[in-house]
């Protein structure tokens, strides 16, 4: 399963609606204006629902999702975090 | 209240034909149902639809001076015009009527094409001097009447809407990609333009003259700017007794009328302000009309009641349930003609509905305020950002926005997000659009949806550089909040809610809308106020709340601002509208417009059709890919002008080469 990936699929087919060329791993998806407050809330609840990891609020920083490769790490550690546990 | 179309050749050859002239009428009689005239000479033909407000009896256009030497068609009212016809009776100008037309007539007779700055009021018009073949047309300060005009075969043709032009043989209907990208980032097209292809809005404050061929349009009102030093300092009180005063003397004017003269009343600041200093000082036997939403958080209910029972008002209500907006979304795009990023504009096109129901033709709403006076929420967030800008690092700076925008706020997932969300471009804070990027980027997000044929139309257009490009000089002595305002009443202002939210609106139902708050005396007096004053703190319309908080009830003073809005999604996928919605979003339809990426547009609509609580952009995103649909449906694919009723004229001055008299019909 490559975390990376399926969360892109997400994106390019929820909220670029099939228009992925602009989503590099390193784009960021504030400054690239590719999500609104809502477009957040929605990837948010994909990544626990298909990953099965819970986000606690203070994890919801520009810092952890702000683009593809900080946000699929995040998840990798969350998920690790939970296999260990 | 009416409206006005013609033709003017801009080299003498053939005459205007007459049918021509009278399919233009045809396709706006709404604006203008009571009275109908034309006239007709070898170069122009002039067009009148009226809706009698002021001289029922002999009020009926094209209207000429003493020696017929000048012609007027004319669509609006020139509320000080009772002042102006005393000093032209003394220049020794002599009156066939009693009606504003005529005045203004007179008055360009006097002192020509500088005649509009002498004008208060609403106005867009057409004068015709056969003597020296010069047509002028003008409008208002703000934009309250329309005016468009396009050059084709040789000829100017003028009207209060576009279909009229359209109803011209041989003239080209597509809507404009251009038009179209800048509809999708400001909500609505910059001054000047329409959503059609060479299709020109003549701009707010600005006159049109045709002259041996050619053609000048120029600006005669700016909206006023004044540095800090010409700011007036005087004590918060007095600046509230100026207020004051020349509010009840905007209403005084607006009030002049042959007619009963009824209020819009949302429950909000100004629209109950207006509401109440009418009932308190003038005439306590008011009509008024709100509009109410079934769903709690766009419905101002309760407010209204209030202020109907403060007042004892005659009061009717309608109700913009999810059924009717979507029930009349395509008849209100038909009246904008500019495609929608909102559904805001329906119940207004409803409630102008009742008012003609009501037998009422003229109502005064709080239109305006919010751009003069400070009200909107965008002008604090431009300060509270700008605060932040001078330490981007204090990051309790941002907090600030959570009293702006609570609602969405309130969910502790979020708040982190959209803190970050406003902290963008706070290193741009010399720009003069700082306090509208965020706003306008995130529309944007819209465009994703746009062909790549579209795209390729658009090209390297930069839009945010087109507004940068029209701005004053002087715009540069404004602060953040100036800034801001200025902005919000050029573009926003102008190009939407006077129109889409306005003129189109309740002229599609022959109701004329008077707006005291942009009396220019008091766009002039509010811009020599201080900004503080406006906005004290994080307290919107600050001074205009200490101006009505006398005559108006304590809750609706200190109510925080809720900004008028309405339904989107559900309104517009569910219900009896679904199908033709779906019928216009198809793949084939939407390949055949060709602005839309067909694929990305079903994904749009499947997950929109999914979602519990659609987002606003992809609200937004709806509206706009149905709404250019309809438009291209309405104004390309199956334009017809055989569909309206024909025009009788009441009169016809016919004047053309080889006809001599003038005719009554």
């Amino acid at each position: 399963m490559n975390v990376q990936w399926e969360i892109k699929a997400y994106i390019v087919d929820n909220i670029l609606f099939g228009d992925g060329e602009r989503l590099e791993q390193d784009v960021s998806f504030q400054e690239s204006g590719i999500l609104d407050s809502t477009g957040f809330l929605e990837l948010i609840t994909f990544v626990e629902e298909r990953f099965g990891i819970e986000i606690t609020d203070s994890e919801l920083i520009p810092e952890n999702f702000d683009t593809l490769r900080k946000m699929s790490d995040f998840v990798e550690r969350k998920m690790g975090a939970r296999a260990v546990a | 209240m009416c409206g006005i179309v013609g033709i003017c050749k801009l080299q003498a050859g053939r005459d205007v034909d007459l049918n021509t002239v009278e399919r233009m009428m045809r396709m706006i009689r709404h604006r203008g149902p009571d009275e109908t005239g034309i006239y007709l000479d070898d170069q122009v033909g002039l067009g009148h639809l009226r809706l009698s407000i002021i001289d029922l009896e002999r009020g009926c256009q094209p209207i000429h001076n003493e020696d017929q030497t000048l012609w007027i068609i004319y669509n609006g009212e020139a509320f000080n015009y009772v002042e102006l016809r005393r000093q032209l009776e003394e220049q020794g100008h002599r009156f066939y009527t009693t009606s504003d037309t005529e005045v203004i007539l007179h008055l360009y007779e006097q002192e020509g094409p500088q005649c509009v700055e002498r004008l208060n009021g609403q106005f867009a018009f057409a004068i015709w001097n056969r003597q020296s073949r010069e047509l002028f047309l003008a409008r208002d300060r703000v934009g309250i009447r329309p005016l468009h005009y396009t050059l084709h075969n040789g000829m100017l043709i003028f009207a209060s809407e576009v279909k009229s032009i359209f109803a011209v043989p041989g003239v080209r209907r597509e809507l404009d990609p251009v038009s179209l990208d800048q509809i999708f980032t400001f909500w609505t097209v910059l001054p000047g333009r329409t959503a059609f292809r060479d299709i020109c809005e003549l701009p707010p404050g600005h006159y049109l003259k045709v002259s041996r061929g050619t053609v000048e349009v120029k600006k005669y009102w700016e909206i006023p700017i004044y540095g800090r030093e010409e700011q007036l300092d005087l004590p918060v009180e007095a600046l509230c007794d100026q207020i004051r005063d020349l509010l009840i003397d905007a209403i005084r004017i607006r009030l002049r009328a042959d007619v009963p003269v009824g209020g819009y009343l949302s429950g909000g600041l100004d629209s109950s302000g207006v509401a109440a200093l009418v009932a308190r000082k003038f005439n306590a036997d008011l009509n008024t009309f709100g509009i109410r939403f079934e769903q709690e958080n766009f419905d101002e209910g309760t407010h209204q009641e209030q202020m109907v029972s403060f007042l004892g008002t005659k009061h009717r209500e309608i109700w913009a349930t999810p059924e009717l907006i979507g029930d009349l979304f395509a008849r209100t795009l038909w009246h904008c003609e500019k495609p929608l990023l909102r559904t805001a504009p329906v119940p207004l096109y409803a409630l102008s509905g009742v008012v003609h129901e009501s037998g009422l033709k003229v109502v005064l709403t709080g239109e305006g305020a919010d751009e003069v006076f400070g009200g909107y929420d965008i002008f604090k967030e431009a300060k509270v950002r700008q605060f932040w800008s001078r330490r981007p690092e204090a990051l309790g700076r941002g907090d600030l926005l959570e009293h702006l925008y609570g609602d969405v706020f309130r969910d502790p997932r979020t708040r982190p997000f959209l803190k970050s969300f406003f902290a963008r471009g706070l290193d741009r804070s010399d720009d003069p659009l700082f306090s509208h990027l965020v706003r306008w980027d995130n529309t944007s997000r819209t465009k994703v949806l746009f062909s790549s044929e579209l795209k390729a139309a658009v090209g390297s257009v930069d839009s945010y550089e087109a507004v940068r490009r029209s701005l004053p000089d002087r715009y540069g002595q404004l602060d953040v909040v100036g800034k801001a305002q200025y902005l919000e009443t050029m573009i926003f202002l102008s190009n939407y809610l006077l129109s889409s939210q306005g003129d189109r609106v309740a002229m599609a139902h022959s109701v004329e809308i008077r707006l005291p708050f942009l009396d220019y005396r008091i766009i002039d007096l509010a811009a020599r106020v201080p900004s503080r004053w406006k906005i004290l703190g994080l307290n919107e319309k600050h001074i205009l709340k200490k101006v009505l908080g006398p005559v108006l009830p304590k809750e609706i003073v200190a109510r925080r601002k809720q900004p008028y809005r309405a339904p989107i999604v559900n309104c517009l996928l569910s219900g009896r509208q679904r199908d033709s919605a779906a019928e216009m979003l198809e793949s084939g339809a939407i390949r055949r417009a060709g602005f839309f990426d067909a694929g990305k547009v079903s994904r749009l609509l499947e997950k929109l059709q999914a979602a519990k609580n659609p987002g606003e952009i992809d609200s937004m995103a709806l509206a706009g890919v149905l709404s250019c649909q309809i438009l291209h449906r309405q104004f390309v694919e199956d334009f017809a002008t055989g569909s309206c009723s024909a025009v009788r004229p009441d009169m016809v001055v016919d004047k053309r080469s080889g006809v001599t008299v003038a005719a009554l019909a």
